[in-house]
């Protein structure tokens, strides 16, 4: 469960006022609003990589809102992938597996059941340099996945791509949040996009104002 | 009739003008700069045989210089990039009052007159902490002492090369690392730090550069005694002092191959990883 209440943040231009949202266990949520409405700060704070003015985020009932990012339990997918320049697609798999302490064997069954779900297991000693842009949100979505998280943010994971390569991913993406039985919170402005994918529906006014539309 | 609006007429009798002469202008000005350099480094190995080469390499105090010059270089360089990674990367990330004021700060010893950063440190070194200091380790007219004063500029340098790699490079890999559980140390060595590869390299190398060519503030500080803090650019100020023309240009010679080669290799390893 994702849960923000009364979350309030100025950066630059835009504001977000009072924002308070719940995204139930294992609910596709997409966000949607017009560019620069603050969508991606909203995703920076639930993730940690932003401090809110006001309120809480809450993941799991646990106020997670002083804890550091890696302590929340989210994993998160930014627009273009960020992947690791220098590290193979292995390493992506591996990376937080290792940094948590896991055992090798269980690093080396996580990478190899991902690559193989994600459709990436061709790629695995390669470098992310040269890869498509489909390939590259696989990996970016296989690295946050690794270590289970309890909630999946995304950043318009399906902006770049070709319309057959996004069809394709998306519907990867709702296969990975049924197996996975996680919260996705999907931030994306197409509207199809949202329509196929959502089954929570929310907009960000350019007044940084939220709302939920047509929730199932 | 009108035309439709939005239309506009095609100028078909407008012809965008051939690029090469774009491309001569510049070309040009790199061939004619190159010219000057290639012809200073010509006329000076014309002016000098191979028997002053020979000669120079036989001399004890040369060879000492030049072994010097090789290891100080080498520390001052590294002890650059141990402190350009830090503090190029809070100027490239932090957000902090006097940010500006730092960054110029830390540009004083790139436009400090040598001599001036020389006095500076003579003077500093006469504080009573810097006496006390001095009791364990001996800094004025000492090899340390020639340390510190490349390191003194050569670590300016190497700052500015280090900022402006961690400017140009992305932050969202390094915040993506942070959410996967990494703290801020680890995200630094394992993401930040393979990707700046290329410029530490860079930094490196314009540090072991300037720490080479530097020579005022190593007279002025750490003196200029044979066999003791003589660093190849003394030497040539040594023989240039005592008229011997021949053996300052053959020390140059040698110098201007030593940093040639250094320079290339480093470049190599920082291609290659």
């Amino acid at each position: 469960m994702i849960a923000l209440e009364g979350i309030s943040a100025r950066s630059g231009v835009f504001e977000l006022n009072n924002i308070s949202l719940r995204i139930p266990d294992a609910i596709y949520a997409v966000l949607m609003g017009p560019t620069g409405c603050g969508k991606t700060t909203l995703l920076e704070i639930v993730c940690g990589l932003r401090k809110p003015a006001t309120g809480k985020v809450l993941i799991n009932q646990r106020d997670v809102t002083r804890e550091a990012p890696g302590n929340r339990g989210i994993g998160y997918v930014p627009q273009d992938g960020a992947l690791f320049p220098t590290m193979t697609i292995r390493r992506h798999l591996a990376f937080a597996p290792q940094i948590h302490h896991w055992p090798r064997t269980k690093v080396t069954d996580r990478v190899t059941e991902l690559a193989d779900h994600l459709g990436i297991a061709h790629l695995l000693d390669r470098l992310p340099a040269g890869l498509s842009g489909g390939e590259r949100q696989r990996v970016a979505l296989g690295r946050a996945l690794a270590v289970r998280p309890a909630a999946l943010l995304l950043d318009e994971p399906l902006s770049a791509l070709d319309p057959d390569l996004r069809s394709d991913l998306s519907n990867l993406l709702q296969r990975v949040q049924r197996e996975e039985g996680i919260s996705v919170l999907h931030v994306t402005h197409d509207r199809n996009e949202a329509t196929r994918l959502g089954e929570m529906h929310l907009v960000l006014s350019s007044g940084g104002v939220m709302s939920a539309v047509g929730q199932t | 009739m009108n035309p439709p609006i939005g239309y506009r007429p095609q100028n078909v009798s407008h012809r965008a003008p051939p690029s090469w002469p774009f491309w001569a202008i510049i070309s040009s000005v790199t061939v004619i700069y190159l010219l000057l350099l290639v012809a200073m480094i010509a006329a000076a190995s014309h002016y000098s045989a191979p028997s002053d080469l020979w000669r120079a390499l036989q001399s004890r105090e040369i060879r000492h210089a030049i072994v010097l010059s090789l290891i100080t270089c080498t520390i001052s360089a590294q002890l650059s990039l141990l402190v350009a990674v830090p503090v190029g990367y809070l100027l490239a990330r932090g957000k902090f009052p006097g940010k500006n004021l730092l960054d110029t700060l830390l540009d004083v010893p790139i436009v400090l007159p040598p001599m001036v950063i020389g006095i500076c440190l003579l003077i500093l070194f006469q504080t009573p902490p810097m006496r006390a200091l001095e009791r364990h380790i001996p800094f004025t007219y000492t090899v340390f002492g020639v340390v510190l004063a490349q390191f003194v500029v050569a670590a300016a340098f190497a700052v500015r090369q280090m900022r402006t790699t961690f400017v140009h490079l992305d932050p969202r890999p390094e915040e993506v690392a942070l959410t996967l559980g990494c703290s801020r140390g680890q995200a630094m060595r394992w993401v930040t730090l393979p990707a700046a590869r290329r410029g530490m390299f860079s930094a490196v190398s314009v540090a072991w550069a300037r720490s080479l060519g530097e020579f005022g503030p190593i007279l002025v500080f750490a003196g200029a005694t044979r066999m003791k803090t003589e660093v190849v650019p003394t030497t040539v100020w040594l023989e240039l002092s005592v008229g011997n023309l021949e053996a300052a240009i053959a020390v140059s010679l040698l110098m201007i191959a030593m940093s040639i080669i250094v320079l290339l290799g480093m470049r190599a390893m920082g291609d290659h990883p």
